[in-house]
Parts: C-alpha cells; structure tokens; sequence
C-alpha cells in the first residue's frame, strides 16, 4: 500500500507523485485531499488529489517543496512505501451544470484547481481556466489543463509567457469581452486567492475557494485548521476545503499559517544540513 | 477475628518537582509485597458492593484473593474475563466514583486501592508472565465491522472475536488506541501500555486496519452492502472541540485541548525537532476548563517547558469533573487554580498571536440542570491575564462524520449518534453504537461498559436473530462541563 509508483519533476522545486492506493483511487471526488504521513516520526500533511486512476489504483499527489517535509518527500525514490496515507477527506466540490465556470489556478493552485475543471467540463459546463505562474518556466500542467477545459488563458507576473500580469488582470480581460460567467473557481497562495475575491466581489461573481491551512488530523478532531466564514468558525478539514471566497476572512488565514514558522525553519535547516552526503545519490538516480 | 488495622498502602511515585519536567509515568505502582499487604485490607465480602460499582463487573474479590495468595498472573487473568484493559482501567477509571465508593472497608476506613491492584496485576503479567490467550471458539461466519479503536471499540472487538465471529476494526488515525493515544497523556498512560492491550486484541484473531476514515473512504452502508458484514458498531468517540466562542479564539497559540494533546502524545511534538510536528514555546500557559483533559493540558504544558500554567475554571473547586486525584497532582507540580473565572475574550498582537485574555470572575447562584450550582458573572469584575498560549479544554461534541454519510441513522440535537442504553442498536438495523459518540464525552470505562453490552446484543442478534428493538428511551442526555 500507499507505495510511490511514478514520480516526476514538473519544475523547480515542484514533484509530482503517482502513488498506489485503489480505495483512495475508486472514491475520490474533485476537490477531495489526502493526509500524507510518510515515516514513523513524520508529520501529518494535507496534499490535494490532482488526479486519480481507479482502474490502476492509483492517485497523484502533486506538491511544492515549501519546508521539511515537502523536502523530503520530493526526495523519496520510486517504490518507497509511504507509511500513512488518509483520504479521501473533506467534502468534495459540488460539481452541477452551471453554464460558463472559470477555474483559476495560481502556481501550484493549478495541481488541485486540475480536477475541478476537468470534473465541471464533463458536467457540461463550459470551462474556462486561467492558470498562473511568476515566470514561464515555472508554469505547471499546461498541457493538462488545456484537456481539462475549453480554453485556457495563461499570465505569468513577468511577462515572459501569455498574460502579463496577474490572474485577476487575465479574469478581468474575459468580463470585458463580454463572457459572462456563472461561476468562478480559485486556488492558489492566499493573496492571489484574497485579491481575486476583492475582485469578483465588485463583479458579483460567485466566487469558490479552497483553504489550506496548517491541520493534523484532518477529521474534525483537533480544530487546527479553523477559519473565519461569514462571522463563523469553520474547520476547513470537514467543512471544506472549499468556502464561499466572499466570506473567507483570509487576513485571519495568513496569519495563521504563518504560526509556526520558526520551527518550519529549524526542521528544514537541520534537514537540509543532514542531506548534503545524500543529495547526490537521489541525483545520480535521475530522480 | 480481629482484624489488624493496615492503612491503604500509598503507590510510591515521581517527587513533583522532577515528573513536572518529565514524561515519564508519574506513579512507579505497587511492588508485590505491598500489593499483597493492600490485598490483605479486602474482607472478601460474600455479596461485594464493589462489583456493583464496576461497569465491566470485574470479579474484584476474587482477582485480589489471588494477590492476597502471590498468583499475580492468575489475578490479572480472572479480571481478564470481563475486562480486556485492565492495565488501561487500573490507571485511567475513577474508581473513587465506582468500585472504590462501595467498598465497605471504605465506610470507617479508606477503601481497598482496587485500581492500583488491578494496575499492578496487569502489569505484573505483561512484564513478568506470559498473556495468555484464551481458547477461541470455532468461527461462527459471522463478520463484524468495529469503527473506531478507542476503549468501546477495543472491547466490542474483543469480546466478539471470543465468540467466534471474525471483527475487522476501521481506525481514522495512523495509530490504534483512540482516546488512549491522543489523548490521555504518556505520563498518566504510558503508551507501550496501549500498544500492548491492542495487540492482546489482535492476538485474539480481530483485524485491524488504520487510516480508515468510515464514511469517507467506505461509508456504513457500503460495510454493510458491499463489504459484507453482518453488523456494525460504531465508536467514534467525541471528536469535535467545542470553543468558547468569544472573540479572538482564531488567534495563534490558542489551541484546543484535542489539539494540543494530539501534537504532543501522538505525534510527539515534544521531541521535535526529533518528530516533525511542532508546538510552540510557550512561557504563560492558560487552560480553560476543569476536566481531566484540562488537567491533562495543564500538566502537558508544564513537561513542554512553561513557566506558567494557569487553569481557568468557571466554577468552583467542588464542581469540577476531574479526579481529585488528578487535580491533586496538578497542584503538586505547581499549576496556579483560578476558580471562578471566565474569560470573555482574547487579546493579540498584530501577527495574530494571543497576548493576554480578559477574565470576569464569577460567584455561585442556584442549581443549574447538571444539579450544580450555576456560575453568575461579577459586573465590573474584569481583569486581563497575561498569556501566550491558551488550551481550550471545555469539552466535545459528537464528529458528524459518521452520521452525516449514513442512512437513516439518528442523532440528537448535539449529533450524539441514538442508542438504546442497554443493547447499543441504533435507528438503524444491523448498527450498534457506544461510548462518547452517544452519551457525549465521558469516561474510558463507561465507554468500555457500553463495548460489553454492545457486543452480547450483536452476539444474540447474529446467533437468535430477533426483532430489531432499539427504541427503549435512549438515553441522550449531555454531559455538562
């Protein structure tokens, strides 16, 4: 169970992870994620499910080397065993036929922002994703993306591929041709997920967010991940991830994530002085 | 005869000023001769009230007769037969409310210390004997699907693979255990404890798979339709933290106490950066509530390395729901009680990190519904405290989980899954529930007690068949904090 199968390098200092699990596979919904505890001593971390195969049992796990544990895992070798893999968890995006649906996925928002377009197209709804990314060559899944929707809209914020800009620029340009458009879809790093809220609000856009805040259990036990909606507590893990981005106090949510950061800098340092002997072999590999 | 008058031997333990900055367990337990001269305060009653007490109705006369006699093993074998924690139940069980309260040495004299013998038979035959397993009979085809693998779970396991049937537990966490692993802490119960009591459990042939997440990855229905089993029982315990809902609770450093004891018993955050989970440093710790969660928060606090910790209690000293024993060693390591006090909202900086909470004190008025006197605010009584760190420890509710993902399965208006009181059926044919998820959150043992009748009633539905008779005023009421 829960062994690594395929593993690929999307772009810098973000991995792709095709991992064995057929019950996870067979019963994930867009917008679902799992809880990747990877050894004995390994913390519990919440990855979205980018894509699943239930015929092969598989699910792919697509994430951004942001601390210590992301470190590691985007080190681990084809055929490691992942200790502990929980899912699928958090309700799934309610997916209905709707009309016109912009997805937008801002840097590696795009992995997660994946399955929810590709779920809204085969509902027959007619997709439009903007993806987003600070450079070109960091863009993730174009490719992908451009399967998963009808038409696929590209900014990077130097300019050196599509748009030049933000992604909001890129939303702003669609309204102003005159689609008109019934729902949008955003995930990304919190100020691009807080500004295109500002935005669509202004454009009376329904407007759907999916949180990632700091968890450890991710089954409603702990509370860790509690956010502000509307004036209300909510827990992300079982009453989201996914939020009316209107009502999303994400001033509360940055600097919530931000709580442990210290430590996050202490554990990656240490990681980062312990692996020096060991990067080399891990590159010798071809990983 | 006369009988030599011996006082109730004293369990040697930690000094406080060193356990305060340990994890280690606090008491070191009997040594066999002084559970012998303990054993020897038991008069053996013909009609013991100590049983009456028991919700797993242990033999008590009869396991410490066989301390009284040196048969330690066979001591911990004969509690064995109705209680399957026993080492578990010997730390963790209030037996000053129970078995303890009955006894009648207790009603000129201090009662027989029956927790600390069967703590100390349990843990003689775990380090000392060999566990026996019993004779299981031949297998009935009968496959039982346990959710949850905390203390009602553990026993519905155990007690039904002794009748033969073939039990698979679904647990959400990476770890077996429930309660017992995230929650009650190392130095109170050491956790190879746990491990052990789980693995007499699968020695016994149950199946036991980890981060099953029941209704999410397979809900009840399909463990019943397309899994194939003949019965369910639900023990998902009170995993939902109630908060004070009062402005600021958002803040960083303020925890639930699920929270809290989760990153320090079962992902180890005290040894990080050992462990990956991280916590804190906290220097002035405040703890909101008066359980033994709050006490568990207050002493976790002290061994992370705070200078301070302070529980803040609403009520007064007497109506509050810990053991006397665990406020007692609260006390002893040095944590500071403010009875009769609430906060009413938190402070913080511009980072959002929790800096002070303002605290209204509080005087008694008339009883409320839970019989105890009802906390009434002082007007103009405010003043702020200091904090870093604040732990919320007033309780939980029921995790929907469970009952939002399953047909037909009833709750009441907290979400506390219905029950019948003494068979555990629910609303739902071929569904038993007990523990926490349906009388709201309590005690390992009573958790343990609704395991017990849960798994006859299955055993008879599964072997008589029967009419499926779960309406019999369930019993629903909430425990209060």
């Amino acid at each position: 169970m829960h062994r690594i199968l395929e593993k690929h390098v999307l772009t810098e200092g973000v991995t792709e992870l095709v991992i064995e699990d057929p019950r996870i596979a067979r019963k994930r919904k867009a917008g679902q994620f799992v809880i990747v505890k990877m050894t004995e001593m390994g913390e519990r971390i919440p990855l979205t499910i980018a894509d699943a195969d239930p015929d092969k049992g598989t699910i792919t796990l697509i994430f951004q080397t942001v601390g210590k544990s992301t470190d590691q895992m985007s080190k681990l070798p084809v055929g490691f065993e992942l200790m502990d893999v929980v899912g699928p968890l958090g309700k799934p995006t309610h997916v209905d036929k709707f009309g016109t649906v912009v997805c937008v996925g801002g840097g590696i928002g795009v992995a997660p922002v994946h399955p929810i377009a590709r779920a809204m197209k085969d509902a027959g709804n007619h997709v439009i994703s903007i993806i987003g990314a600070r450079t070109q060559s960091l863009l993730i899944m174009e490719d992908r993306m451009k399967a998963a929707c009808n038409e696929l809209l590209i900014s990077t914020d130097d300019g050196s591929y599509g748009y030049h800009g933000f992604v909001t620029g890129v939303l702003q340009q669609v309204v102003d041709r005159g689609t008109k458009i019934d729902l949008v879809v955003a995930i990304g790093p919190v100020p691009m997920m807080s500004n295109l809220c500002k935005l669509t609000k202004t454009l009376n856009l329904k407007t759907l967010v999916s949180l990632n805040p700091i968890m450890v259990d991710g089954t409603g036990m702990c509370g860790a991940c509690r956010v502000t909606v509307g004036g209300k507590t909510k827990f992300v893990c079982v009453d989201g991830p996914e939020f009316d981005g209107h009502e999303v106090d994400f001033v509360e949510l940055m600097k919530r994530q931000r709580a442990y950061l210290p430590q996050e800098r202490t554990a990656w340092d240490r990681f980062k002085a312990r692996h020096v002997g060991a990067k080399k072999e891990v590159a010798a590999d071809g990983a | 005869m006369a009988r030599e008058k011996i006082p109730r031997q004293a369990m040697p333990e930690q000094k406080p000023e060193i356990r305060r900055h340990n994890f280690y367990e606090v008491p070191f337990g009997y040594s066999p001769e002084l559970a012998q001269i303990e054993a020897s305060r038991c008069i053996t009653c013909k009609k013991p009230k100590c049983v009456e007490g028991c919700p797993v109705e242990i033999d008590i006369p009869g396991f410490i007769a066989l301390i009284k006699e040196g048969q330690f093993e066979a001591a911990a074998r004969k509690i064995k037969e109705t209680n399957a924690l026993p080492a578990v139940c010997g730390r963790v069980c209030p037996q000053e409310e129970q078995c303890e309260a009955l006894c009648v040495i207790g009603v000129k004299d201090q009662p027989v210390a029956i927790g600390r013998l069967e703590r100390f038979a349990a843990d003689w035959e775990r380090e000392k004997g060999t566990v026996e397993i019993p004779e299981i009979p031949p297998p009935t085809g009968k496959k039982i699907a346990v959710v949850g693998s905390g203390p009602a779970g553990l026993v519905v396991a155990g007690d039904l693979a002794l009748m033969g049937h073939k039990v698979t537990i679904f647990e959400a966490l990476h770890k077996p255990g429930g309660v017992l692993v995230y929650g009650i802490p190392e130095f109170r119960l050491p956790k190879a404890i746990v491990l052990s009591e789980v693995e007499y459990v699968k020695s016994l042939g149950v199946e036991l798979l980890c981060d099953m997440v029941i209704g999410r990855v397979i809900t009840v229905d399909e463990l019943l339709e397309e899994e194939s089993f003949d019965a369910v029982f639900l023990g998902t315990g009170a995993g939902l933290p109630y908060f004070m809902n009062i402005p600021g609770e958002n803040l960083n450093g303020v925890y639930s106490a699920n929270e809290y004891l989760t990153r320090s018993n079962l992902m180890k955050a005290y040894s990080f950066p050992e462990a990956d989970t991280p916590m804190i440093e906290s220097k002035r710790v405040a703890v909101l509530g008066g359980g033994n969660v709050a006490m568990d928060s207050a002493r976790t606090a002290l061994r992370l390395g705070a200078e301070e910790v302070n529980i803040v209690y609403r009520r007064s000293r007497n109506e509050m729901p810990a053991r006397i024993e665990e406020i007692h060693h609260a006390e002893e390591e040095g944590v500071i009680f403010n009875l009769l006090t609430n906060p009413t909202r938190f402070i913080g900086d511009e980072e959002g990190w929790v800096t002070g909470m303002e605290l209204l004190k509080m005087e008694l008025g008339e009883p409320d519904a839970s019989g105890r006197r009802r906390p009434v605010p002082i007007e103009g009584s405010e003043y702020i405290m200091d904090v870093d760190t604040v732990v919320v420890a007033i309780g939980n509710g029921a995790n929907p989980l469970v009952p939002q993902t399953t047909e037909g399965l009833e709750t009441n208006k907290w979400g506390n899954i219905l029950a019948h009181p003494e068979s555990g059926m629910t609303s739902k044919p071929r569904v038993w529930a007990g523990g926490d998820i349906v009388i709201g959150a309590a005690t390992v043992i009573l958790a343990m007690g609704a395991g017990k009748y849960a798994a006859r009633s299955i055993h008879n539905y599964l072997t008589n068949g029967g009419p499926w008779n779960w309406k019999e005023e369930p019993k629903t009421e909430k425990a209060e904090v």
